[in-house]
Parts: structure tokens; sequence; C-alpha cells
């Protein structure tokens, strides 16, 4: 009798649980499938982007663009990290609610591309006259395009500049010009009894190596060469050894833990006499706020190597639609009007630097910069290479096994034994990241 | 055949079945529905969130899911399992991390608790004042803390450098430094959670029958005979429950390693714990069949600790 009953009991139970997880189930897959038609005239655009002065500029502009579209817009701004993990939740989640995504053309967008999380707007931006496709410089340009199709447009473009102190390199007659004399000014104006430092800049095994990448290059090396890992050839070792010495000998305690964020306010505190690092922070040592050095801060050419200066001149940030948006065309309407000639001259002319020749050429848009760091923009621009870190799928892993010899300088162990062992593992990856590609 | 062989011969008929009757329903037994019913929403809360996850994970673990969860996966078997435990580079040296961090950090963190349980067991002016300053760090976010010890540490601005320059001592790197970095964040480990050990242990010292201490007096024995004799063995369930409680708290640690050396724990990924490592894999390198398979393997890990403990527990009571 007691087994009827707790059996009956159990069935009933069973019968509760199902049904109400039947009618979960049905819930999240109602709430899982794509909804269709247009959202309503309520519903704004929804776009995510950086916390970057570039976007702050943008949405002061958007009332114009809301009454354009007869839409709200709103902007979510986010730092880069949180930025990254939003787009993996949401995306993976075909979640319909971001529209405009701010991305990095050479840091996500082959991956994103890879997801099918990247509208293609190849049409969209060679059909529309107006829009001027071919008014963007060439490398921001070709960085936006992945397998043929465009899938992002430039907003924001960066290269390294090199920031020094005017007091200090008046005894040395100015700026050093090449890496060479780079090194031998930093060591000398090194004095770590008063906590004064030669050379900051980023130490970080991730971070650094898009700031290194011009140090490469300009040593004659490169990531990739055919497809294959040359992280370990003459001229990369050349330059692994001195940017590791450069920091080692003339850079501040704890430098293997600097990224931007902490190398940029040794710099603006007056710890530093050098620092190479993207053009578009200089704002941050003309602001009384943040900088003690505001009247001394000079700006200079990235220094030539063993094979001239070959600094990089990147899309730092891009526009693109996602996917999963149900405003596609308003998206490219905002696209269409944050990047429109007209736009980029503004917010250029506000000291961002943009992506459009036109505004380059226009020496109005460059009268905010102060005349030296326009005319070291400019020259950085004209002998600019278009990546600044290796082009592959998983961007952040090679990034991770790219840094590691730079640690070990940065430490001042041995170089040598970590190339070959890093250049072993970049094999490796290149081989795995491969066969995802061809997933 | 007379009828009435023919009758003797059929066979007797069944006796009648007594008519089926639902036993009254007590209190109890409606009681016993009702329970079922209540639980429900509970249970499938649980399924839901905790039972459908692990599963999913366990899934993907066995898949070569890469970019986005579900674009085109396919069924590896074992492969990242066996991917996972060949990696000499950053698993095991991770693993290893993440038990040299929870072994020093909790040990720490039970010696100072027991010490400063110790002290408080006996009423004293300003108690109350000493147990809000305690539970102050247990009251704060880990990130919070993190970026405050960034601040505090850092080699070039920190005030901690400054400090030990007055004082004429050399200037440290502390968190900026490869080989600094994980005793460091120990130390800061064993800032926020020794006051929860002590506040643990001091529950349990209150607890404690005073005679078998009064009866070690008389005898003469001295204060650390009285610890070591009597008050610990009799503390011994208490220890060992805060122990297990700290000990998979510490393994599991993220918050503040993230906050101070983000991903991949520093440049010689010096503060990379298996957490950290998973992490990385998903959101840094989206390797989510990988991470999966790290995930899975950190949770053996972690219920072969808590079984392991539990057991030397047992024991230790027994």
């Amino acid at each position: 009798m007691s087994t009827s009953r707790q059996s009956l009991s159990r069935r009933s139970f069973g019968r509760l649980a199902a049904g109400v997880a039947g009618a979960a189930g049905l819930g999240a897959l109602g709430a899982c499938a794509s909804p269709r038609g247009k959202p309503s005239a309520s519903t704004p655009l929804r776009i995510m982007a950086i916390n970057h002065v570039w976007a702050q500029a943008i949405r002061r502009s958007t009332e114009e663009f809301e009454d354009r579209i007869g839409r709200r817009v709103s902007i979510t701004m986010l730092t880069g990290d949180q930025l990254a993990s939003s787009y993996n939740v949401k995306l993976n989640a075909s979640g319909t609610d971001v529209d405009v995504m701010m991305v990095r053309a050479l840091q996500e967008q082959l991956v994103f591309a890879h997801n099918g999380w990247l509208a293609d707007l190849t049409d969209r931006v060679e059909q529309d006259r107006d829009f001027a496709w071919g008014d963007f410089q060439p490398a921001p340009r070709n960085a936006s395009v992945t397998a043929g199709k465009v899938l992002s447009v430039p907003v924001v473009t960066e290269r390294p500049t090199l920031y020094y102190r005017k007091d200090l390199v008046e005894d040395l007659g100015g700026p050093p010009r090449t890496l060479e004399a780079l090194m031998d000014a930093s060591l000398e104006l090194t004095d770590r009894g008063k906590n004064f430092f030669g050379y900051v800049g980023r130490g970080q095994r991730n971070g650094a190596v898009s700031q290194w990448s011009s140090f490469l290059y300009s040593h004659g090396g490169d990531f990739l060469v055919d497809g294959r890992s040359a992280i370990a050839t003459p001229q990369a070792l050349a330059a692994y050894m001195f940017y590791g010495k450069l920091l080692a000998k003339a850079g501040p305690p704890g430098a293997t833990n600097m990224n931007l964020e902490q190398a940029m306010p040794i710099f603006a505190q007056g710890k530093a006499a050098f620092y190479i690092d993207a053009d578009a922070i200089y704002s941050s040592f003309l602001d009384p706020k943040i900088s003690t050095v505001r009247e001394k801060v000079g700006f200079a050419p990235f220094p030539a190597g063993p094979a001239g200066a070959r600094p990089h001149n990147i899309p730092s940030w891009s526009l693109g639609i996602s996917t999963f948006s149900r405003l596609r065309d308003e998206s490219w309407e905002f696209i269409r009007w944050a990047s429109s000639p007209r736009m980029v001259a503004a917010i250029q002319a506000d000291g961002i630097p943009g992506a459009r020749a036109s505004a380059w050429n226009d020496p109005k848009t460059l009268a905010a910069f102060p005349p030296e760091l326009a005319e070291t923009m400019r020259l950085n621009a004209e002998r600019g290479i278009g990546y600044d870190r290796p082009r592959v799928l998983q961007v952040s892993r090679a990034r991770d096994i790219i840094g590691r010899p730079l640690v070990a300088g940065i430490l001042g162990e041995p170089v040598e034994p970590v190339v070959r062992d890093a250049n072993a593992e970049f094999a490796d990856f290149l081989v795995r990241d491969n066969r995802h590609r061809e997933n | 055949m007379s009828r009435t062989d023919v009758s003797e011969a059929r066979p007797a008929a069944p006796a009648p079945r007594p008519a089926r009757t639902r036993p009254p329903r007590t209190f109890e037994q409606a009681n016993r529905r009702l329970k079922w019913t209540m639980l429900a929403p509970a249970l499938l809360f649980v399924g839901a969130m905790i039972i459908f996850p692990l599963v999913f994970t366990l899934n993907l673990s066995f898949t070569d899911a890469f970019g986005a969860v579900n674009a085109g996966k396919k069924n590896v078997g074992l492969s990242n399992f066996t991917d996972a435990l060949g990696d000499t580079r950053r698993f095991w040296p991770a693993a290893r991390r993440t038990v040299i961090f929870t072994i020093g950090a909790v040990a720490l963190e039970t010696v100072l608790g027991l010490a400063l349980a110790m002290l408080m067991r006996k009423a004293f002016r300003g108690m109350r004042w000493v147990r809000t300053v305690l539970i102050i760090p247990l009251l704060t976010t880990p990130v919070a803390i993190g970026i405050l010890w960034l601040l505090i540490l850092d080699p070039t601005n920190g005030i901690a450098n400054h400090l030990l320059s007055s004082a004429g001592l050399p200037r440290q790197e502390f968190l900026g430094s490869v080989s600094q970095s994980l005793p460091t964040l120990m130390l800061i480990d064993v800032w926020q959670w020794t006051p929860m050990m002590t506040l643990l242990l001091l529950a349990g010292l209150t607890t404690l029958p005073q005679e078998p201490e009064e009866a070690a007096l008389v005898d003469g024995a001295n204060a650390w005979q009285r610890f070591r004799h009597v008050i610990l063995p009799m503390l011994g369930p208490t220890l060992a429950t805060a122990l297990v409680l700290r000990a998979v708290d510490a393994l599991k640690t993220f918050d503040i390693l993230y906050a101070t050396k983000g991903a991949g724990g520093g440049s010689d990924f010096e503060a990379e714990t298996l957490n950290v490592y998973a992490y990385g894999l998903t959101f840094d390198y989206q390797e989510y069949g990988l991470a999966a398979a790290v995930l899975v393997l950190f949770t053996l890990f972690i219920i072969g600790v808590v079984v392991l403990l539990r057991r030397r527990a047992g024991k230790d009571a027994a």
C-alpha cells in the first residue's frame, strides 16, 4: 500500500516536472528563435563601442543622426577587454541587441568572420559613390577585407610616435633619429637612484607585441614569411634583443607588467625621458589634470633601425554590423554617416586621426594637432606598414607566443633559447590555426 | 457424469475481490505529496542552472568547438583531454600554481586565523571595534581589492615603495615582478580571508567546554600544552570544516588574479592558475572545446581534494 502511494506520488511529481520543463523548454526555444520582422520605432539602434575619444566625439553628434533616421541611438561604451567578452557572450547567443559593433580589424575580424558574426558590407561600400570607399587609406582599407568581403569600415588609425622630453634632449642634439641613438640616450638618462628612467614602454607579453612590431620591421624582420613563422630570423632576434635590453637597462621596475595603462602615466608624471606608443594618446600628455610634462613633451617619428624607419600604420578601430542585427539598413546608415568624409574631417580636426586620405590631405584637419605631431603622423603614415600583429585567426594566442622572448629580454635572461622555443611553438600554433581556418 | 459430478468437477469460483478502497489520506501523506510540489521549482531551477551547464560543458569537452560555441563543431573524443594533460607549457604549470597558491594561502590563513581567534577568545576592551575592522576585507569585492592593491604596490608610484624607501629598505616590484607576483597575491588573499578563518574558529572556540582545560590547568599544563593537547583536538571538527570551505574557495580564486595580472596571469604566466587558464582559453583564444576539457579536469581535481580533506577530517575526528 505504501509502495503504491509512493509510486503515485512520484508519477505525479514526474508529470508536474515534465510539464514545467516542457513549458520552460518551449519558452526558451521561443526566446532563442530569431525574431522576425523589423523592431518597432521605439527600439533604439544599439552601438557597442570602446571607451575611446572617437566614441565620445561621435556620441556628442548623434542627435543629428537620430533626427535623420527617426530612431534613437544607444551607445554602450566599454573597455577593450569588456567589449571583447561582451561580443563573445552576446554573439554566441545570437543576440539581436547589438547592431553596430566597434571592432579591431586586426585582432578580431578574422575570427568574427570565421564565426559568421559580421555582415558583408561589400555592396554597400562599393556601390555608394558618395561614400567614396576609394578615399580610405590603402592599409586600413585592406585590413577591412576578409576573404574578398568588406566586413568593417575603419574609423580610427594609429602609428607609433616617439614621445620625448624636450628639456632633456637639448644637450643631445634633439630627439634620436635612429634606434641606436635612442638606446644610447635612454641609457645615459637613466638614473635609478632618483627613480628616473630613460625609456618606458609596454612590456607585457601580449600587449607589447603590437608596439614591438615597429622595432621588428625596422630591423628588417616580420612575424610571418610565406605563411611560416619568421620570429627566429636573425633580424627578429636582433629586434627581440634590442627591445629587451632597452627596457631591462633603461626601463622602470615591473616593466613586464606594463601595458598602455601602466606605461603612459610614468611618462606623463615626468619619470621617463622617452616613450613610444600610439599617436592617438598624445592628448594625455597635454592634459594638465594628468600630465606634469605638458610644456616639455615633444613628438618625433619612429626612429630608423638597420632596415630604416618602418613603423606600423593601422586601423585601430573599425565599425561593422552584427549578422544578427534586425536594423541592418539603419546600422549601415550610421556607419555611412560616422565615417563620411565630412564627419572624418570634423573628428580629425578635433585631434582624433581617421582613415580617409581626403582628411589627411586637408591641412585644416591637422590644425588641432601640435605641428610637430602632425608632421610626425604624416611621416609615419607615409612609411607605415598596415598591420602590427600577425594576421592569423587566433591573434591573442599568437601574441602570447611571440611575446615570450620579449619578456625574457626584459628580465635580462638569455633571449636566444627562448626565441628558438617560441619559434617551435609558433610553428605548431600555425598548423592548429590553419586547421581552424579550414574548418 | 451426473450434474452433481459436473458441478463438483468445476473449480471453485474465486472469492470476490474486496472493493478497492483508497485509504483515508492522512495529513502526513498529503504533506509528502505537497513536499514534492513545493520542491519542484527549486529542483527545476537547479536542473536548468547547474546540471544543464555541467552537461553542456562535458559535451563541449568532447568537441573541437572553436570561435563560436555552436559553429560546426565535431566530436573529437578524448583528444582535448590528452592535449590538456600533455601540455607542459601551460596546463601543468597552472595546476602547480593552483596547488601552491591554495596550500600557501590557506596554511597562512589557518595559522593567523587561529592565533587571532585565540587572542579574541576572552573579551577585552574594544573587542567590538576589532571585530568590525576585521570584517572589512570580507565585505569588499575582490576586483576592488585587486585594484586597490595594484595602486598600493605599484613599483614606481605606489605607496608601499615610498614607505620602504623612507624606512631605508630596498624598493620591491611586488605584482610587477615575475618572481614576486604569486607570493604577493597569496598575501593579498591572506589579508582578505584570514578574518573569515578567525570568525569561524572563534565560533568553534566559544562552543568548547571549559572543564577539560581547567582540569589540565589543575594538572599543571602550561598554555602551549593546553592548546596543543586539549583545545586543538576539541577544535578539530571546526578546523576541518573551515579548512575544506577555504581550500575549495582558494582553489577557485579568479577575480583578484585577473584584476591584478590580467589575461594569462602576467607576462610569464606567473599567476596563471587553472581558473585563469580556462578563462583565457574561452574568452581570449575562443577554444571552447579545450577550455571545457580543462574545466572538467579542474572540477574532478576539486572533487578529489574535497573527498581527500573530508576523509582526512573524518580520520582526525575518529
